[in-house]
């Protein structure tokens, strides 16, 4: 239940705050950090594989222009801007495969660009 | 609310047990059709339209090997329809995306030169993300005017709301503004008609089927009694209700995409050689003075 709480906070924060999505903390202690690019039309990695009930970080930079990141199951959603690092937390409190995509369309191929999230006891 | 659960076969149950509408599968080329549940006594006058829908011009690729042929095939079909519609609305996807400025235009130019030949005017167009996401609507407004408006005819208000020049989806608070501005007006009881790219409502989030703010929409139109949306996006049929709200998806004039989670992925369906019109098709809108709407759903070619 308090991880639920903690995960429910985080995406709370996510939608009403959106520069939280891309806040300059150092990462904490504990968290399991996670680089991803993301470029037309696919990120890097695309199958991202965390542990449940672990603190996630995913650090995205964009390598060319300004993409979405949306996990609706998780309702977690962000928006990596050039140039800058966007990070994303969150605790994953179930096991299983979470679908992301790009929901800012960036051209021929936007309907391409997806991923997984897994998440693993 | 799990929105994918209800398919169109489960939205004519709903017709055929609680709220009325007959259901119907006749006439030249039509496949299928089905009614919906407008006020009996709001339209002064029966009047006809006909939806098309994500023609994707420019678009080249297996799905569709004959895309260059599908839209002109198209507007000979709508040509040759045995009742002709009093006028003819694009919901969006017109043209297929480019990052090139220059080729967004030529294939805006060949859209437009290619449905003049339609005989009935006049054509309403709205944009799809394909038409105006990179650019913010900047070429589709140089050829087809403006992304959001509203119209009358015969006694129904139509709105077309733009969730598309926003590359994340967003109508946005300023266009919600005017949308309650030009709604107000309006009696309660006043047949609305909508017309959007993408779903207003959460059809399938995973795929990012729906429109970031389109609950603030439904608000707003959740204050009138007779309201129905029509709108393209995802390439099939689907008809859905939120409240008093029906919401109608159209096929496509490119190439079919799968039901929503049938799949891991939102690929299009492959192309079938051997009836390489299956899926694709446009729709006749039936407003009937004093009965419900009528939808008669039309296939292109020889499929």
């Amino acid at each position: 239940m308090a991880v639920s709480w903690v995960r429910c906070l985080v995406v709370v924060l996510l939608i009403s705050f959106p520069a939280l999505a891309a806040n300059q903390a150092p990462s904490a202690a504990g968290e399991q950090v996670i680089k991803v690019t993301a470029k037309r039309f696919e990120y890097s990695p695309s199958v991202i594989t965390v542990k449940v009930n672990t603190p996630v970080v995913l650090e995205f930079t964009s390598l060319d222009r300004t993409h979405g990141f949306a996990v609706p199951d998780l309702k977690l959603e962000a928006e990596i801007k050039s140039g800058e690092t966007t990070r994303v937390r969150f605790v994953p409190d179930k096991v299983g495969k979470f679908a992301f995509h790009c929901n800012i369309f960036c051209g021929s191929g936007h309907e391409d660009m997806s991923g997984e999230i897994v998440v693993t006891n | 609310m799990d929105f994918n659960s209800h398919n169109r076969r489960e939205f004519l149950q709903l017709l055929g047990t609680g709220v009325g509408g007959v259901v119907f599968a006749s006439g030249l080329g039509q496949l299928s059709g089905c009614a919906t549940t407008r006020s009996k006594t709001q339209t002064a006058e029966d009047f006809y339209f006909v939806q098309l829908s994500d023609t994707h011009w420019g678009f080249k690729g297996p799905p569709n090997p004959e895309a260059d042929m599908t839209l002109k095939n198209t507007v000979e079909r709508v040509n040759a329809l045995e009742r002709q519609p009093d006028f003819i609305v694009f919901t969006g996807d017109l043209t297929h995306t480019t990052d090139d400025a220059d080729v967004r235009r030529k294939r805006m130019a060949e859209f437009k030169q290619i449905v003049d030949g339609l005989k009935v005017k006049p054509v309403r167009f709205m944009a799809g993300e394909h038409d105006a996401s990179l650019d913010a609507g900047k070429a589709y407004q140089e050829f087809f005017g403006e992304l959001h408006y509203s119209f009358d005819h015969k006694g129904v208000h139509f709105v077309v709301i733009d969730n598309v020049s926003d590359p994340s989806a967003s109508i946005g608070e300023a266009q919600l503004g005017w949308l309650r501005s030009d709604l107000q007006k309006l009696d309660a009881q006043q047949p609305i008609v909508v017309l959007t790219h993408r779903p207003l409502f959460g059809l399938y989030p995973q795929w990012d089927w729906t429109t970031k703010d389109g609950d603030a929409a439904i608000a707003v139109l959740q204050n009138y009694q007779n309201v129905t949306v029509f709108y393209g996006h995802i390439h099939q049929e689907h008809h859905f209700k939120t409240g008093q709200i029906e919401h109608h998806s159209a096929k496509s004039l490119i190439f079919p995409l799968p039901a929503p989670g049938s799949q891991p992925k939102r690929a299009p369906v492959p192309w079938d050689p051997a009836n390489p019109n299956k899926g694709l098709g446009f729709r006749g809108i039936d407003a009937q003075a004093g009965r419900a709407y009528q939808l008669s759903e039309f296939s292109i070619g020889k499929a």
